[in-house]
């Protein structure tokens, strides 16, 4: 087990990474923090999918000096991934700052339990 | 085969889509709602020629997206099953707005109002991606952007509630879009490939070694909890109250019966075209979300019960509606795929009425959900009333309805699997969720229809009124009210073509 571990330390760290982020998005109450998780595990994503794609004395898929065998070259689809992912891990992060300052706004504090309890209070219609 | 011009309709579905958000931000309210209205016409014309199509030539097609063939290019892919989901999605958003259009107005500054359309057609084009791609990864990013634009249009509402409630629903959508993108990962790792044919044939030739199926079923299970954390499946369903009840009407009746439909249509995608019934079967997931459908089934209704809100008690409806669904995908054959794709479209049908018709209930009754002030509601505003009656009906499973006719076709496949322990605890559990079901609605029913003896409040006849702003509305009831009855009555139309698709998925 340790030694499949230290083998392949890579896809590891990013399986812990992805841990530590999906708890502190699931469970910390503080919003910022639990976006800093959201991006932690998505990181963690990203590792894995770039350790994957990586292929120790293999180059980028760009023909250099007339080289032309598969074998030369690493597969670019998931730095492909990567890149796409990081997009979508962006946009949603600033959605979700964006929906942050307006609740810190309202009700000035980013704690959601704290939110939760003062918009119990509040009375609104439909 | 030679290709013909209804092969790009699926494309220009996304695109135009796409096309028609970014448009809509430019134009003025009135204008981006009508011009909504008239390009989702045209959508729907296009999605019923592709389904005339997928039948008449009984052969689904693929159009490679920059003609890169497979496994190097992006697909769309276009059968009946895919039509069909795509025509219901269009349906139900342009009642949805036609109906909810009149408290639009009132929840949102009207110069915002065309954001709003913007995000909706945005959102329109992350729905048809992900009916027709035949890519996961594809999926997954328009999964995403289904996210973003459900959280769009539920902060429309700037309220707190409805901030602190779209915060919630962010939160549960991104620990579920982690969780699928690290099983999309994971799946890619043991394929090397993210089309979907392509994936199952490498992830069968997988499977053949009894070692590799601990591997996978920690794949296909992380993909699972994902999609069911976003869909709304028990125990993951608390957030859907607040979600849907404190979202502008249109905003919650497209919730509730479209964004949590695409994420199971998308799993039915990946269980049936990706990884395969043989190779799923192997894993115990089908039996876990065999389990988990029937408690989601009679919790989210004893969760309804205890409501205190009209809307609270119609969500926590949805979640034992859900929950129908993975009992049917649990049941592992295609008799009960078929039941739980059928249920899509009742569930469909019939919640977006409800989410579109309680807010008219609420108008007479001094704005407030609250159960006690709806007193005598179906009274002051009859044909809210009528069509809230239609609903209920239909959930209970009242004969002529579409909810009967989903029961029975569950009852129809649990039999089918001559499994007695399945057929017993589908039976009770349909039972037990029946009961439940007519115990609140109709204590909601005899509540709407009984008289509050509140003079304060519109009479009877006040509430025959029809007005202009209300036409909308009532042609979207009709709609509705009438696919609900064609979907109770001529259930095997939409049955047997939902066979015809899933024999299309192979």
């Amino acid at each position: 087990m340790i030694r499949h571990l230290l083998a392949n330390y890579e896809e590891a760290a990013a399986i812990i990474l992805f841990a530590v982020g999906f708890s502190t998005l699931l469970f910390h109450r503080n919003l910022i923090k639990k976006l800093i998780g959201m991006n932690i595990m998505d990181t963690g994503t990203f590792l894995l999918l770039a350790s994957m794609g990586y292929i120790r004395g293999r180059k980028a898929p760009i023909i250099e000096n007339g080289v032309q065998e598969v074998s030369a070259y690493i597969n670019p689809v998931p730095a492909g991934l990567v890149l796409t992912g990081i997009v979508v891990s962006v946009s949603v992060t600033a959605v979700m700052l964006s929906l942050s300052v307006r609740l810190y706004k309202r009700y000035h504090t980013l704690d959601l339990d704290d939110i939760y309890n003062l918009s119990k209070h509040e009375k609104e219609d439909r | 085969m030679q290709m013909s011009i209804i092969w790009n309709f699926p494309l220009f579905t996304v695109v135009l889509s796409l096309f028609s958000g970014v448009l809509c931000m430019m134009l003025p309210a009135r204008s981006a709602r009508n011009y909504t209205i008239a390009y989702e016409s045209v959508l729907i014309v296009m999605v019923s020629c592709v389904l005339g199509y997928a039948i008449n030539t009984g052969k689904a097609f693929t159009y490679p997206m920059g003609e890169f063939p497979a496994p190097w290019g992006n697909e769309i892919r276009a059968g009946v099953l895919e039509a069909l989901i795509a025509l219901l999605f269009l349906i139900v958003l342009m009642c949805s707005i036609l109906a909810g259009y009149h408290f639009l107005c009132k929840d949102i500054d009207e110069s915002k109002q065309n954001l709003y359309f913007s995000l909706l057609n945005l959102m329109t084009a992350a729905l048809m991606a992900m009916a027709w791609t035949n890519d996961i990864f594809t999926g997954y990013v328009f999964l995403e952007i289904l996210t973003l634009t459900s959280c769009g249009i539920l902060i429309v509402r700037e309220i707190g509630r409805t901030t602190l409630a779209a915060v919630r629903y962010m939160i549960m959508n991104l620990v579920g879009s982690g969780l699928f993108l690290l099983g999309v990962v994971l799946l890619y790792d043991i394929s090397g490939h993210l089309l979907m044919v392509p994936m199952r044939e490498s992830l069968a030739s997988v499977a053949a070694d009894p070692s590799s199926i601990p591997a996978l079923s920690l794949s296909i299970g992380i993909l699972t909890i994902g999609l069911g954390i976003k869909s709304g499946m028990f125990p993951f369903h608390f957030w859907m109250p607040d979600t849907y009840g404190w979202a502008t009407p249109t905003s919650g009746s497209v919730l509730s019966s479209l964004v949590s439909k695409a994420y199971l249509f998308l799993l039915f995608k990946i269980y049936i075209r990706t990884i395969g019934v043989d190779v799923l079967r192997q894993t115990p997931i089908l039996k876990i979300l065999f389990i988990l459908g029937i408690c989601g089934m009679v919790i989210g209704s004893v969760s309804a019960m205890r409501a205190s809100t009209i809307n609270q008690m119609v969500a926590f409806s949805s979640a034992a509606q859900i929950g129908y669904i993975y009992m049917g995908i649990g049941l592992g054959t295609f008799a009960g795929f078929n039941a739980a794709l059928f249920q899509i479209f009742a569930h469909a049908a019939t919640k977006s009425l409800l989410f579109l018709t309680t807010p008219y209930l609420a108008e007479v009754s001094g704005d407030s959900l609250k159960f006690h002030e709806l007193q005598g509601s179906g009274r002051r505003d009859t044909l809210a009333g009528f069509f809230f009656t239609v609903g209920s009906l239909s959930m209970i499973g009242i004969p002529i309805f579409a909810g009967f006719a989903s029961k029975l076709i569950f009852g129809q496949a649990a039999i089918m699997t001559t499994q007695p322990y399945k057929i017993l605890l589908v039976m009770i559990a349909l039972a037990v969720s029946s009961l439940l079901n007519a115990l609140y609605f109709i204590r909601t029913l005899i509540r709407i229809y009984s008289d509050s003896g509140d003079t304060s409040k519109p009479s009877p006849k006040q509430a025959i009124r029809f007005d202009r702003g209300r036409a909308g509305y009532i042609l979207a009831g009709i709609i509705l009210t009438t696919g609900n009855i064609f979907l109770g009555m001529f259930s095997w139309v939409i049955s047997d073509m939902i066979y015809r698709g899933l024999g299309m998925f192979l």
